[in-house]
């Protein structure tokens, strides 16, 4: 197993905090892991993105180019500018909330997250990008849910600790918009 | 002890502080910032001094002074930072004091552009400074060799009283992958040369590069030389893959090792047989690695984030006895797999 | 017989290296004769710079460092850091610390680094063959400055005591001439307090002292001490231009 995953969205998304989650938990599991963020100007106000291996084996080349499993798009900019990444059958995710737009291409599959309106739901809209990762998850499974969960206590200490029941019910939600045949 | 998740930079720092590195001094450039970051947040815990200069060839010539005091010391940068570093790298080469410099390098030339690039092989290997000098210069391809070559690189910068350069991009700068620290002893090295004062006891230690009478001065680079052949004999790292059947073998260094021996996946599944020479020293440069090559290998193709520097290494091992071709990037652009296999087909004329 | 003059244990037996009547000779021997009587020797560690005091190491009778040209502050910070309980000098002149050097003389003041820098001001760059420094007077011929110094092609000197003075880390300034038995007298005096200052650990000192260079300004010994008090004390005034409060 090799998972390519781009997370991409705007600064403030918290796209480079899902592709550590996953790098994280696919670590606690023994798997292999890298994590490639963009970085410089382009992360004042543009688009941020980063690149996530998790593999059974060692890993070649930390960067994803026209090779990603999948994409997981935050707003419109990275839908257009990763769509193509994506491999023939591999899997695009698309934050519905702020992405009017369909995936154009017909050799991958597409599902829609409503990550925003779920995460106001859930009275954060912070929690957006956990709601992305539950659904990516569900999808995908790269690593265990549980390894996610056991993430959450590893980062999440002291004060932030009172995070982690809201963050678990943003992966949960999340995953119910995945519905697999 | 555990695997911990750690962004390169960050774990450069703490390999350098599990090596008996106290002192820091550097100057903000991108994309090497959580280097001195996390040095002016760890160091004060152990006793250690971070101090951040007014420039790089200030922090250069703090690391001069420290070394100079028989402690271990270093500095980062990146590629027009280690420029203005050069003098000082000089200095200390000349004055054959210990140090360790990383550069986690960026495209040029000038302001050029902070995305990863190899553009620095030459300035790192010829001695970019002024003067007949060499200092070794490790290129790590991932953030655990990171670790364990910082370590390496305090030991190897002491045992022979030199300068040594650890030249990651920004790739290895930026991104965070597992890594275990190994706990090593760090190797022990008197320091008689030192200065901290006579003490009444001694001829006072003076660190000087230098020699104004040519025989002298001659006298002293011959002494280095031998110092240089003494480095090339011990101390050459190398990674060699897939050898024995290659039809083309690669070298590269660094990252983009790592995005070749993805291209020799591609190719092995079409059936092309391709290797790999990744020098882990830049200098010294693995030449004898090139002796393993069999008589099936019908040429070599250096890949590098750069118009091509490093093959002038590659031509000079080679010596003449096969083609030595080139595939590049550079400029922040960055080799694909697909790239790199659709260089080694049209030297194998099968596109 | 009793003794009445001794040479100082500051200094090595090695000949100086300077021109007849530079008066080079003189400030080394303040120094070294400070360090002797603050009973420094064992522990000081000093830093040469490039210039005609480049072989300074060979004559200070202590552990030394020869830095790159400008270079010594930063050096000297980087030995300081190291050993902060070692009285750590510079001894500079007025290209190296003046022009190549503005960048790190101004930060070891701004980071207020405990060390004590002697700079030597002869208005004119020494070793290099007499070319025109941020320090030569207007109107002083240079090997740069064949016609004179023009300020309105170079500028006017640079006064380095009163522009570091501004600086908050700056503790001790103090200008002073060797061009007179009472001048050298003064000249001794702050230099050791600047040493004396940077022992209690109050911040760094400067002592910036007018010196000549017969040699290069076309004069003979004599004639030169006589230019210096003429010429260059109504431009760089003496005195001292700070000095650590419960002092004053």
């Amino acid at each position: 197993m090799q998972e390519r995953a781009i997370f991409a969205g705007f600064g403030g998304q918290g796209v480079m905090s899902m592709g550590k989650l996953l790098t994280y938990a696919g670590m606690i599991e023994g798997k292999e892991v890298s994590w490639l963020p963009s970085y410089g100007p382009e992360m004042r106000g543009g688009t941020a993105n980063c690149h996530v291996t998790v593999s059974d084996a060692p890993i070649g080349s930390p960067i994803i180019t026209n090779d990603a499993t999948c994409l997981i798009a935050m707003n419109l900019p990275s839908l257009l500018k990763f769509e193509s990444d994506v491999v023939a059958g591999g899997i695009i995710f698309v934050n519905s909330s702020l992405i009017d737009n369909k995936v154009s291409r017909d050799d991958v599959h597409a599902y829609y997250v409503p990550a925003n309106e779920i995460a106001n739901e859930l009275g954060n809209l912070k929690v957006a990008n956990m709601v992305m990762l539950g659904a990516y998850l569900k999808a995908m499974h790269p690593v265990k849910e549980g390894s996610v969960i056991e993430t959450f206590h590893k980062l999440f200490t002291g004060a932030k600790e009172k995070l982690i029941p809201m963050n678990e019910e943003a992966l949960k939600r999340g995953a119910d918009c995945i519905v697999i045949a | 002890m555990a695997k911990v998740l750690m962004k390169g930079n960050e774990a450069i720092g703490a390999a350098a502080i599990k090596a008996g590195c106290k002192y820091f001094f550097g100057y903000p450039i991108t994309p090497q910032n959580e280097i001195p970051e996390y040095m002016s947040r760890e160091l004060p815990k152990v006793g250690g001094v971070f101090l951040q200069a007014e420039s790089e060839v200030a922090a250069i010539n703090m690391v001069y002074g420290a070394a100079g005091c028989g402690v271990r010391v270093m500095t980062s940068s990146s590629s027009p930072g280690i420029a203005l570093k050069q003098e000082g790298i000089s200095y200390i080469a000349g004055a054959e004091l210990p140090c360790v410099i990383v550069n986690i390098s960026r495209g040029g030339p000038g302001l050029g552009s902070i995305q990863p690039a190899q553009s620095d092989y030459y300035q790192s290997t010829r001695g970019g400074g002024n003067g007949d000098y060499f200092h070794p210069v490790y290129a790590p391809a991932s953030i655990q060799e990171s670790v364990d070559l910082m370590q390496e690189a305090f030991d190897v910068a002491d045992r022979y009283r030199t300068p040594v350069m650890v030249l990651g991009d920004g790739m290895i700068g930026q991104m965070m992958e597992p890594v275990e620290f190994f706990e090593r002893e760090a190797e022990k090295t008197e320091k008689p040369w030192a200065t901290n004062g006579t003490k009444g006891k001694r001829k006072p230690n003076i660190i000087n590069s230098l020699f104004i009478d040519p025989q002298a001065l001659e006298d002293h680079n011959h002494r280095l030389e031998e110092k240089f052949e003494l480095m090339k004999k011990n101390e050459v790292r190398v990674e060699t893959f897939n050898l024995e059947d290659a039809e083309v073998v690669c070298v590269a260094y660094g990252t983009t090792a790592r995005i070749v021996k993805n291209a020799i996946e591609i190719c092995k599944n079409e059936g092309i047989q391709v290797g790999l020479i990744r020098p882990i020293t830049l200098w010294p440069f693995p030449e004898a690695a090139f002796e393993e090559v069999s008589d099936k290998t019908k040429a070599y193709l250096s890949v590098e984030m750069s118009m091509g520097q490093m093959i002038d290494d590659v031509k000079i091992a080679v010596a003449g006895e096969r083609p030595v071709e080139f595939y590049g990037r550079s400029g922040g652009m960055i080799p694909t797999p697909e790239g790199v296999v659709g260089k080694i087909k049209s030297i194998l004329g099968r596109e | 017989m009793a003794v009445v003059f001794q040479k100082t244990k500051g200094l090595t037996d090695k000949p100086f290296s300077y021109c007849p009547g530079c008066t080079h000779g003189i400030i080394h021997r303040l120094v070294a004769e400070s360090l002797e009587e603050l009973g420094l020797l064992d522990e000081v560690i000093g830093v040469a710079p490039v210039g005609c005091s480049v072989f300074a190491y060979e004559f200070f009778n202590c552990d030394m460092h020869e830095a790159a040209h400008g270079r010594a502050p930063a050096v000297a910070t980087g030995i300081k850091r190291v050993y902060p309980d070692h009285p750590v000098f510079t001894y500079q002149g007025d290209g190296d610390l003046a022009s190549i050097g503005t960048a790190e003389i101004v930060h070891v003041a701004h980071r207020g680094e405990k060390i004590t820098t002697i700079f030597v001001n002869n208005a004119i760059y020494g070793m290099t063959g007499g070319q025109m420094a941020p320090t030569t007077l207007v109107g002083q011929k240079a090997t740069t400055a064949p016609y004179g110094r023009d300020a309105a092609h170079c500028g006017n000197p640079l006064r380095v005591s009163e522009m570091l003075a501004t600086i908050e880390g700056a503790v001790f300034v103090e200008r002073v001439a060797v061009n007179t038995p009472a001048n050298i007298r003064k000249a001794k005096k702050a230099i050791k307090k600047a040493f004396e200052v940077q022992l209690q650990g109050l911040g760094f000192g400067i002592v910036e002292v007018l010196s000549t260079c017969p040699t290069n300004w076309g004069l003979t010994p004599v004639e030169s001490l006589e230019w210096l008090e003429k010429n260059m004390i109504p431009y760089y005034p003496l005195g001292n231009f700070k000095s650590p409060k419960e002092e004053k």
